[in-house]
């Protein structure tokens, strides 16, 4: 019979229960950071019982991290949570890498960097990000506090079986476009709450050219379309990112890894189309992830009450162009674009140039490891030289839950994930967009149309 | 979770409607990392002065009402957010049973995952219950769905599945505990 990815996994896992109803489904990897685990770890101390399967579980510190001096930790209440996660880890057995440990980073950063994301796996963490995990042809997904604690306990989870979108990415990107468009474009295209109760499965010729970085940065969005989780699935591009990173049998690893894909794509309970050959850099103007356009248009009309409320707290008026946005802060960074690859692209931006008299600009790499790379290809010069600010690993500006945020009433231009109200902090405007259109906003101080300010000889976007 | 058979005790009246959960549990103490130790914010607002000493007119701060464990109330108790710490403050504090008219549908849920006792009662008997439990102790008899204080008997219903969860102690992980072979027979055959 034939199935979708979403089926082989599903199957794969279920432990228990109905077809149709709640199953029980086995957790292969279960990813904890020090905001969402506190109370699960409590109730476990509580009951008198153990995290089952301490091998199966991983910590790390990134939400309340101060990315300057992150061994100072000055709110009480972050550095409580902090040490509540140390002090959990160490008496349930769970590794843990801390503020300064060799790989700490943002958890759905090094889940992948160390190899414990791998094709084939159900992996949940505390976290709605959890999503960039299913580039890797994993089922990954988000969870709460309660089910935290269910996991730490039992390794299983009971979950109703989502249903299944296939979007299909065809053509080729344009210089200066980048995933981050694509998967902007896709939410401006159908909302917020399209992918409600499903899984998204990107795929096509678009995909199949993608870098590993390229789709968690697709998967990582799919839950601002409202999906469960994203998936892509694994190939050759997914097996020789993995070659160093696992041990054992590889190529029995590889074979087993082969068979997970869709069989027939009619077999998905919706499928949408995208051509991405016109897709041009994209960049959010209100106050959810759909509200954004591309480049070449103007801010919308007014159509309803949301709308008017998207533009009272962004301080815009309809039918602006993109160049009279004026920009503050410019944040490089977070769990959606915060990897080598990222860094690459915004250094080859604002090399030789300066960043804007008006503008605060950070790059925060989303790991140690990232940063090392950087520091060996020598981009925190290149970063440092234009005036951008180079910090430490941490979720940083993503979020108002660390020393990084933005100002009431400031304006960002930022590559996270989120621009919800107050989300960069209390009255912080945030613009989603592209490293390269960050960084070029960096130097320009209001948005541009990055792809005319690329020296073709120099970037190409593999 | 300790199983919840019979219960006696002494009962407060807060007899008012709608009492949130920001009421219950206001969000400046949500950032704390533990499940327990909310009791002493509960109902924060109404139980203490702007200095911190308690409000003698508060219901709970009563001499009379220092080891209650039943709190008799109004209507669509516990409407609000989300928040499992309301649940989290009221166990804390000692509550065991709580008797309204309503549940606000979350905090109906989250009550029996903490092992509180949402009872639902018309008003007239919880007029009367009030009264009778000025003087003597509250018996709470889950089994038999009954209320019961000197000769007098108040019948309640709650739904099975709820029921038997409590009556057992059963916490969702123990219920998926009971699936412990199966999830042994998956792990060996993993390996
Ligand atoms: S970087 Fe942002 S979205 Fe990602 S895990 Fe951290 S806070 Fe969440």
């Amino acid at each position: 019979m034939s199935k979708t990815l979403l089926d082989k996994l599903w199957e794969q896992h279920v432990i228990s229960g109905e077809v149709g109803e709640e199953q029980l489904l086995y957790i292969d990897l279960h990813l904890l950071h020090e905001v969402t685990s506190p109370q699960a770890f409590e109730g476990l101390r509580f009951s008198n019982r153990k995290v089952r399967r301490p091998e199966n579980t991983f910590a790390t510190m990134d939400h309340n991290v101060p990315t300057k001096n992150p061994e100072v930790i000055e709110d009480e209440i972050a550095e409580k949570q902090l040490s509540a996660l140390r002090n959990n880890c160490q008496e349930f057995g769970v590794h843990l890498e801390d503020i300064t440990s060799y790989n700490q980073g943002i958890i759905h950063v090094i889940g992948p960097e160390l190899g414990l994301t791998l094709p084939g796996k159900t992996i949940v963490c505390g976290d709605s990000h959890t999503s960039t995990h299913g580039a890797f042809g994993a089922l990954a997904f988000g969870i709460g506090t309660s089910e935290v604690e269910h996991v730490l306990a039992t390794q299983t989870l009971w979950q109703r079986k989502p249903k299944t979108i296939g979007i299909r990415l065809e053509g080729k990107l344009q210089p200066g476009v980048y995933s981050k468009d694509v998967i902007l474009h896709i939410l401006a295209k159908y909302g917020v709450s399209f992918g409600t109760g499903h899984v998204i499965e990107f795929f096509g010729s678009t995909v199949t050219n993608f870098t590993m970085d390229e789709r968690m940065t697709l998967c990582n969005m799919a839950i601002e379309g409202g999906a469960k989780a994203g998936l892509v699935a694994p190939d050759n591009v997914t097996f020789e990112y993995l070659k160093d990173k696992v041990t054992g049998d590889f190529d029995a690893a590889v074979e087993k890894w082969s068979r997970l894909y869709t069989d027939d794509i009619s077999l998905y309970d919706q499928l949408l189309e995208v051509n991405v050959n016109e897709v041009a850099p994209h960049f959010t103007w209100g106050t959810n992830p759909s509200m954004g356009i591309s480049i070449d248009d103007k801010l919308p009309e007014i159509t309803d009450e949301n709308d008017r409320r998207a533009f009272e707290y962004m301080g815009l008026n309809p039918l602006m162009s993109p160049d009279e946005i004026k920009i503050d802060n410019v944040f490089i960074g977070s769990c959606t674009n915060s990897r080598i690859s990222d860094l690459l692209i915004a250094a080859e931006v604002v090399k030789g140039r300066k960043v804007n008299e008006n503008v605060t600009a950070i790059v925060v790499p989303g790991s140690k490891e990232v940063q090392r790379e950087a520091l060996k290809l020598g981009l925190d010069k290149v970063f440092t030289e234009a005036g951008f600010e180079w910090r430490e690993p941490g979720c940083s500006m993503c979020l108002a839950m660390n020393p990084d945020k933005v100002a009431s009433g400031k304006r960002c231009a930022s590559t996270s994930n989120r621009n919800f109200e107050g989300r960069q902090g209390k009255g912080a405007r945030t613009h989603l967009v592209s490293p390269a259109m960050a960084a070029i906003a960096a130097v320009y101080g209001h948005f541009v149309d990055v792809r005319k300010e690329l020296s073709n000889a120099t970037i190409c976007n593999s | 979770m300790q199983p919840f058979v019979i219960h006696k005790g002494r009962a407060a009246t807060i007899m008012l409607n709608n009492i949130d959960t920001d009421i219950i549990i206001p969000k400046q103490y949500l950032k704390r990392i533990e499940r327990t130790g909310f009791g002493e914010f509960l109902f924060d607002e109404w139980r203490y002065n702007d200095d911190r000493t308690l409000n003698p007119n508060f219901e709970l701060n009563k001499q009379s009402n220092n080891d209650v464990s039943i709190l008799i109330t109004g209507e669509n108790f516990g409407c609000g957010s989300s928040r499992e710490h309301a649940p989290w403050a009221l166990t804390d504090y000692g509550f065991k049973v709580i008797i309204a008219g309503s549940f606000a549908d979350i905090f109906y849920n989250n009550a029996f995952k903490n092992g509180l006792l949402p009872i639902r009662l018309d008003k007239k008997s919880r007029d009367e219950l009030s009264l009778l439990s000025k003087n003597a102790e509250l018996t709470v008899d889950l089994e038999n769905e009954k209320v019961i204080v000197g000769s007098q008997e108040f019948s309640f219903s709650v739904e099975k599945p709820l029921k038997n969860k409590l009556l057992l102690g059963l916490d969702d992980i123990s219920l998926t505990l009971k699936h412990e072979d199966k999830i042994l027979a998956y792990e060996a055959a993993a390996k």
